[in-house]
């Protein structure tokens, strides 16, 4: 039978992982673990690493330096055995044009001893998904359900999505999501996937890690991260010509005599902070994983989405 | 039990569930004795993480909203829930404070907003 690992041991486990592409630093992760149930919803701009570090779970990419553990294996030297407990959509879903849908569904189902052909059938019927069409004349919707449906339909232990929902209109995306978390509901299964999108992170994980410049900037579970952040807004007695510097504020916009920060500091200490600059909180709210993210990724040096914004506006 | 999800204003979605129960029992569209759906059943309804929606459930038990009987599902308490008087000015002080700033912003005096609370009190009783 298969190896079951402990259910104390994580279905993930990346320890100093680091990886360049020329003078790029793809990849630097010192730690990330994901554990046997949990739903892990990976964030970050385009070229943040995680299709990179998707990669080398998939073990299609050999750790340079660290190492990566899928069920305590290494994928990169136990592919066979990793990766028959993996069902994968890759972001570019190369799938043969030529063939089928339901070739296709056969010859993939030759790959995999597990093949559940009624929950294959039943996921193409939901899917709405022509037995008779040739891939190459699919929609993209179709196409990334196809995926899905290749990934899903072996019942695998880990489920791994990088962006799943990228360039779909909403109405495939809920289909997507739906399934996704159908199989999660039924079967307990551990899902660790990529997206840009944080309203499909937070619905769907329990588990967020934000990424950015190859690095895991803040993670951990969706409540406790938008739980310990908050939008202040501060009103100042006089105009600041310049963003006040508050300790606990990771950015602070605004002008003249209010300023809004996100910050991750309780509101006591935000409150005196404030005071000390002749200044008072008038408004206070929640941040939601978009402000986070924006206001982290801007802290950080690596201001990507922050410069993209900049140009927008 | 109709919920609504709004991933995008930065409200914990546990909590969203939680809130939204609570106002549920609250205005008498739940009552005591109604069972809430099983963890699964709302979880694909909502599109939402099961663990969220359990988060959520064992929350509300906590609090007294609900209950669960032995393996058959979770219902909605016999007795109101028994919040301290600090915990249930602290969940209504934040709305208190939208509400009458609104009314501020708006020109309403504080006795027709408290004639107007008075007014919509009875509407939802009406409806129990």
């Amino acid at each position: 039978m298969n190896q079951q690992p402990l259910n104390h041991e994580p279905v993930i486990e990346i320890s100093h992982l680091s990886r360049r592409f020329g003078f790029k630093v793809a990849v630097d992760v010192t730690s990330l673990k994901v554990h046997r149930g949990q739903v892990f919803g990976l964030v970050g701009a385009n070229g943040a690493g995680k299709t990179t570090l998707i990669k080398h779970v998939m073990g299609l990419l050999r750790a340079e330096s660290g190492s990566v553990r899928v069920f305590g294996l290494d994928p990169a030297s136990d592919p066979v055995a990793v990766l028959r407990r993996i069902g994968f959509l890759s972001e570019d879903r190369d799938m043969p044009g030529w063939m089928r849908v339901d070739e296709l569904l056969r010859y993939t189902r030759a790959f995999h001893r597990d093949w559940d052909k009624d929950y294959a059938e039943s996921l193409r019927e939901r899917f709405q998904l022509d037995p008779s069409a040739r891939v190459k004349n699919l929609s993209r919707g179709e196409l990334a359900k196809t995926g899905l449906l290749l990934a899903l339909a072996h019942r695998p232990e880990l489920l791994v999505l990088d962006e799943p929902s990228s360039g779909l209109d909403p109405v495939v995306r809920r289909e997507m999501l739906e399934a996704i978390i159908r199989s999660v509901a039924d079967e307990g299964r551990t899902v660790f996937f990529s997206s840009h999108l944080l309203d499909e992170i937070e619905r769907a994980s329990d588990h967020v890690a934000m990424m950015a410049g190859g690095r895991v900037i803040l993670e951990g579970r969706v409540e406790e991260i938008l739980e310990s952040h908050h939008r202040l807004t501060l009103r100042f007695a006089a105009p600041l010509s310049e963003p006040p510097i508050l300790a606990g504020a990771l950015l602070m916009t605004g002008a003249g005599l209010e300023w809004t920060a996100i910050c991750n500091a309780g509101r006591q200490e935000m409150e005196s902070a404030a005071a000390k600059l002749g200044g008072r909180i008038v408004e206070e709210a929640a941040a939601s994983l978009d402000d986070i993210f924006l206001a982290r990724v801007g802290s950080n040096g690596s201001s990507l989405r922050r410069s993209e914004k900049q140009e927008v506006s | 039990m109709q919920l609504h999800i709004s991933p995008r204003d930065g409200v914990p979605i546990f909590r969203q569930i939680v809130n939204q129960v609570k106002y549920l029992v609250g205005s008498g569209r739940l009552e005591p004795g109604d069972e809430l759906p099983p963890i699964r059943v709302l979880a694909e309804q909502l599109v939402v993480n099961p663990n969220t929606i359990a988060r959520a459930y064992a929350e509300l038990e906590h609090a007294g909203v609900v209950s669960k009987r032995h393996g058959s599902g979770t219902y909605v308490s016999g007795n109101g829930s028994p919040l301290g008087r600090l915990e249930k000015a602290k969940i209504l002080s934040q709305r208190t404070d939208a509400l009458v700033a609104e009314a501020r912003h708006l020109g309403v005096e504080l006795n027709e907003l408290l004639d107007l609370v008075r007014e919509r009190h009875r509407a939802l009783q009406s409806k129990e």
